[in-house]
């Protein structure tokens, strides 16, 4: 790999100075919220939806003057103030808003504002409406400052915000165990992740005595090749964390607890790509470490079939989608390593994918709607006439998923299959076999959605959601088909300057041998979803046999393991440390306690009242005083 | 003309709001001692922008025993965190007697007691801040036991005389071993010239190898057993467990920062030698602490008892970031001892509020409160992440700088310690996961059936509203526990480590 070219940042001018409002209008308004209380039920939901917009405006306005300046002139360093400052350190809470950047807050408050729209409808009967709008703008604050930031300490503390807000979001129906449950472990799964983040950030300022991007990305060429990869790897432990990618996948599905608009947000479309940000952001580490860039790749690889795994096993469709998150980041991160030509492809499958998952999200969260909140496909079925434009926009989604011709999936992924079979053809024909995989089970999630009999359980009486929600789908929907063609071929030239890519032409349908046996596999995959799924459907989940079936059920065993080899002991440790804490290292302190106890008690024989005894000790006291005298005087 | 002696004054107002708050023993005393705290918080706000502080009056020639009084940074900011707590502390214990018990403003346990008894106790801390003098800071610093043993024997549990005693003997025994080595010092200091227990004439002073390493020894061990540290903690979760969570938060966030200002004012700056030579054993001691302190805290039934257990584990991260001996780790340091001042003080306090509505410490007691109290499950959460050191508190920027600055000279250390951060997550989240959600339980419906008030709110919204201010904004706050941390890197020769790729190496 080629020694990146370094574009310095340039100052903030203009419209420019005003970028922190991206950040400052949903935070404010989020703690607003909170602090009015319930005088803010009545319209605390209108202004809620309105603060993602106000900075989709702003980002919208900036994106703009970044198309009318040169190459040189798009990146811009906006500087607020001085935030910590030890010693030779200093850092600043300082904002870049470059090729990359940008593109990211137009996805965050795009998708955001439909989705904050969308929740309006969605959350209509809950009476903590204002709070869910609350926390939703500190996660769209927290996620713009992740974006935004200048360096890793600042991107640090959106990281950690956006978990924050995610943590308070899966568990918004906290009264429900399980909710709380899976909030608390998506937020110590996180934790585990950001370890790796923090340690990173503690060797920058160790080699390089800065976490500024443009510091570290200048510095990284002249320090040893060893820290490359100690960098990259830590690096990578953060980004599996945050976009739940093996190892660190646990929390995901559980994730799916919260409402649905949330899963769409922040499980889908937003927070979970931020891994990728990650890595693609730090191209300048990964350029000089070969085996991490490897590792980047390999933990891809490995979640593109653990979340398609899951995806065709699981009957719960906010679960089945969840997997699907997985593996699509799961392709992003396997570009992500192959370098900078893969980065940019990478970003191009994160903004498709976050039209079209946030659309899917949306769509399951609408037939979840009219469904009394029943999340099980076995419960599911003929729902195509039932909904028509829930079925119409989310096959939209589909198409775009399974990577049909022309719409966005098809360019993105394709992207990443041809770039991987550039890497190493196994790399390619594993991401191509994902691509026949990921057509397999969405097929069979909409066979048993919207297709055959109808299944559902008495007294459910499916109804169509209100335009409130239907018209954020139909413009996800519209995202989902033309946002690839509108991408495809601008994007590679436009990230190239702050990914370091080389340009590569790309065409409007690639006619090579690749693409054509590409779409045969996914060709096979719907096939095969279409002719297995067309038979009669239990409502009830048969029990299986099948290794591979109960595995994908039950997560990969994840959650069992994580069990035996962390929880178990760990409450044994506490448990014995419990004990030593009261019976050795108290113990010891009483029993000093007791020994002087002890002592007094001898002492105390001395002290018995009685004046026989007295006088005898004193008289022994006068014989003793008296032999020292007189051995003193003869020596 | 005489100058303002602001510092006697500043540590002379509470102690007179004490004696007239004992005198008085009417039913305005609580008023009075509130307007005495707010008048040294006052004086402690302006003496925080002052400078030229500095007091010295002939005490004991003998000796060489001075009346010697000033305040550095590490001083200032925990002279500033002493006087914004103590007002708080008092509104929030405004009757901290048992309801049930016929307790009247002339009693001994009255509320007014409570109050003076605090006020006394900031006196004393104030002065230990502030002593530049080693026999008067030997005198301040026993002298706050006087009090804080009767704040835990007065009110609370029903084994807080034993917590109370417990307390005492430790102290006493930490408190005996720091005056063998005052005394030393006194020796070491009359050896060839005048004595002087003048801090500033004691640092530098030359003291043999190993006379040095035990002196260095005597004082440690007092300061470990006030920050506490393993294995000298096991008084702090009885006391936190007994005592008022009023009495708990002044003892823990104020009392306790002893520890780790001696260990900077004295250990560094008399025994650079022996720090350097302690080190790996302190560090060890430190790192232990952040781990055991976690782990009893994750494993803890009883909320006091946890937040005690947490306050453990984040000693150990304060005495890390002082021996790691850089400037970072320094101000980090000195900054955390702010930081969870403000942090441990909110825990306790909003862990009071919520077990004087269910009558119960007990975890087990609880479930689902965030439906019945939502807004004290709030603070309780909010509280709980800066404990945790989520970024944009306080805490965070503290306990980043401890790490970072370590990391060079000590990474084994350091990535040991960085497991701390996961396992503070998974005690405050545990423990909020199990008191404020699921189905509400229907004790806790019984008993917690109104929310924090105007007073409960007025004492958290400060220190809610600091710990996120510091946490945004530490740059001038940082710049103060710098000068402190900088003056002692030069007393004990160390230097930080440059950058091992330094700018324009490429």
């Amino acid at each position: 790999m080629n020694p990146l070219e370094v574009v310095n940042p340039v100052a903030a001018t203009g419209l420019f100075s005003y970028a922190w409002l991206m950040i400052a209008i949903p935070l404010v308004v989020a703690g607003l919220l909170l602090i009015v209380g319930r005088a803010g039920d009545a319209w605390g939901h209108l202004l809620g939806a309105a603060a993602p917009m106000a900075s989709f405006v702003i980002a919208l306005l900036l994106f703009i003057s970044m198309l009318g300046s040169g190459d040189g002139a798009r990146a811009v360093s906006v500087g607020t103030y001085r935030w910590i400052s030890a010693g030779s350190w200093t850092v600043s809470a300082g904002l870049l808003v470059d090729q990359l950047s940008i593109l990211f807050a137009l996805l965050v408050t795009g998708v955001g504002s439909l989705i904050f729209v969308y929740s309006i409808g969605y959350m209509r009967e809950d009476p903590a409406r204002r709070r869910f709008f609350a926390f939703l703008n500190l996660f769209v604050a927290a996620m713009m400052i992740l974006v935004l930031a200048d360096n890793y300490l600042v991107l640090f503390v959106g990281w950690e915000g956006v978990g924050l807000a995610s943590y308070l979001l899966i568990g918004f129906w906290q009264e429900r165990n399980s909710a709380a449950l899976a909030a608390k472990k998506a937020f110590i799964t996180n934790k585990v992740g950001d370890l790796g983040l923090l340690t990173a950030m503690f060797a920058m300022f160790a080699l390089f005595g800065s976490v500024d991007f443009s510091t570290v990305n200048a510095q990284a060429p002249a320090m040893p090749s060893g820290w490359a990869t100690a960098l990259g790897l830590l690096l990578l432990l953060a980004a599996c964390g945050k976009s739940a990618q093996v190892p660190l996948q646990v929390w995901l599905l559980d994730a799916m607890e919260g409402p649905t608009p949330v899963s769409a947000l922040i499980h889908a479309a937003t927070m979970v790509t931020a891994g990728v940000y990650l890595v693609v952001r730090s191209h300048a580490i990964f350029a000089l470490s070969e085996p991490a860039s490897l590792a980047v790749s390999i933990v891809g690889l490995a979640s593109v079939f653990a979340g398609a795994w899951i995806g065709c096993a699981k009957d719960d469709i906010k679960k089945v989608l969840a997997g699907s998150t997985m593996s699509q980041i799961g392709y992003m991160m396997l570009a992500a390593g192959i370098g900078p030509a893969g980065a940019a492809f990478a970003i191009f499958h994160l903004l498709t994918h976050g039209a079209f998952k946030a659309n899917l999200f949306l769509g399951a969260g609408a037939i979840m709607h009219g469904m009394d909140d029943d999340v099980d496909m076995r419960h599911y079925g003929a729902l195509a006439r039932a909904m028509p434009w829930v079925f119409a926009t989310f096959a939209c989604g589909y198409l775009a998923i399974i990577g049909f011709p022309f719409f966005a999936g098809y360019y993105s992924k394709d992207h990443i299959i041809s770039a991987a079979f550039g890497k190493s053809p196994v790399f390619g024909w594993l991401a191509l076999a994902g691509a026949g995989i990921t057509a397999f089970y969405m097929t069979r999630l909409v066979m048993m959605t919207f297709f055959g009999p109808a299944r559902h359980l008495p007294g459910v009486h499916p109804h169509r959601p209100g335009p409130v929600m239907v018209v954020p789908l139909v413009v996800l929907a519209a995202a989902s088909v033309f946002s690839g063609l509108a991408l495809n071929g601008w994007i590679q030239g436009w990230l190239a300057p702050a990914v370091g890519a080389e340009v590569e032409p790309s065409h409007l349908l690639e006619l090579s041998w690749m693409g054509a046996v590409t779409l045969l596999v996914v060709g096979l995959g719907v096939a095969l979803g279409v002719v297995l799924y067309r038979r009669p459907i239990a409502q009830q989940q048969p029990v299986s046999h099948n290794f591979f079936v109960n595995a994908g059920r039950n997560e990969l065993y994840a959650n069992a393991l994580n069990e035996a080899v962390l929880m178990r002991p760990g409450q044994a440790l506490c448990e014995g440390l419990d004990f030593a804490d009261k019976e050795l290292v108290d113990g010891a302190a009483r029993s000093s306690a007791e020994l002087a106890k002890a002592g007094g008690g001898v002492l105390r024989l001395a002290e018995n009242g009685y004046v026989r005894s007295y006088g005898a000790t004193m008289a022994l006291g006068i014989v003793a005083v008296g032999l020292v005298m007189i051995l003193g005087r003869l020596a | 003309m005489m100058a303002i002696p602001w510092l006697t004054l500043l540590g002379l107002v509470p102690l007179v709001g004490s004696g007239v708050v004992f005198a008085s023993r009417g039913r305005g005393g609580r008023i009075v001692a509130l307007s005495f705290s707010l008048l040294t918080a006052a004086l402690g706000v302006a003496v925080f922008f002052m400078t030229g502080l500095g007091e010295q009056v002939r005490w004991i020639p003998t000796i060489g025993a001075w009346y010697a009084l000033d305040a550095d940074g590490m001083a200032k900011l925990l002279i500033l965190l002493t006087v914004i707590l103590v007002p708080l502390v008092l509104v929030a214990e405004w009757s901290p007697g048992d309801p049930n018990s016929a307790a009247t403003p002339l009693s001994r346990w009255s509320g007014e007691s409570f109050a003076a008894l605090a006020l006394m106790l900031e006196s004393f801390t104030l002065f230990v801040f502030m002593a530049s003098d080693l026999l008067l800071f030997y005198i301040a610093f026993e002298a706050t036991l006087i009090p804080m043993y009767f704040l835990i024997a007065g009110w609370g549990g029903p084994r807080r005389a034993g917590a109370a005693l417990k307390f005492l003997l430790f102290s006493l025994a930490g408190g005996l071993v720091l005056l063998v080595g005052v005394i030393g010092m006194y020796v070491v200091s009359a050896r060839d010239r005048t004595p002087s227990l003048l801090t500033a004439e004691l640092t530098g002073l030359p003291i043999g190898q190993w006379t040095g390493r035990w002196l260095f020894i005597a004082f440690f061990v007092a300061f470990a057993v006030k920050a506490p540290m393993f294995p000298v903690h096991s008084w702090l979760p009885d006391a936190a467990e007994q005592a008022r969570p009023g009495a708990s938060a002044l003892l823990v966030a104020t009392l306790d920062k002893i520890g780790t200002f001696g260990m900077i004012r004295f250990c560094l700056a008399f025994f650079p030698e022996a720090s350097r030579w302690a080190t790996p054993f302190v560090l060890a001691l430190a790192v232990i602490s952040i781990l055991y302190g976690a782990l009893m805290a994750v494993g803890s039934k009883n909320l006091l008892r946890l937040v005690s257990y947490t306050s453990i584990s984040h000693f150990g991260f304060m005495v890390l970031g002082i021996f790691a001996l850089t400037t970072a780790s320094l101000s980090g340091s000195i900054f955390y001892m702010l930081a969870h001042g403000l942090s441990s003080a909110a825990m306790f306090l909003v862990v009071g509020f919520l077990v004087e509505r269910r009558g119960s410490a007990l975890i087990a007691d609880y479930g689902g409160a965030q439906k019945l109290v939502p807004v004290l499950a709030g603070v309780f959460l909010t509280a709980g992440l800066a404990t945790l050191a989520l970024p944009g508190t306080a805490n965070f920027v503290g306990e980043f700088l401890i790490m970072a600055g370590a990391w060079r000279h000590h990474l084994v250390w350091v990535a040991l310690a960085v497991l701390g951060t996961v396992l503070a997550a998974l005690y405050v989240l545990l423990a909020y996961q199990r008191v404020f959600t699921g189905p509400v339980s229907p004790q806790s419906a019984e008993r917690l059936h109104h929310d924090l008030d105007a007073r409960e709110k007025l004492v958290i919204a400060p220190l809610i509203v600091l710990i996120l201010f510091f946490g945004f904004v530490p740059r001038p706050t940082l710049q103060v526990a710098q000068s402190t941390a900088a003056h002692a890197m030069a007393q004990i020769g160390a230097t930080d480590p440059q950058p091992s790729v330094p700018t324009g190496s490429r």
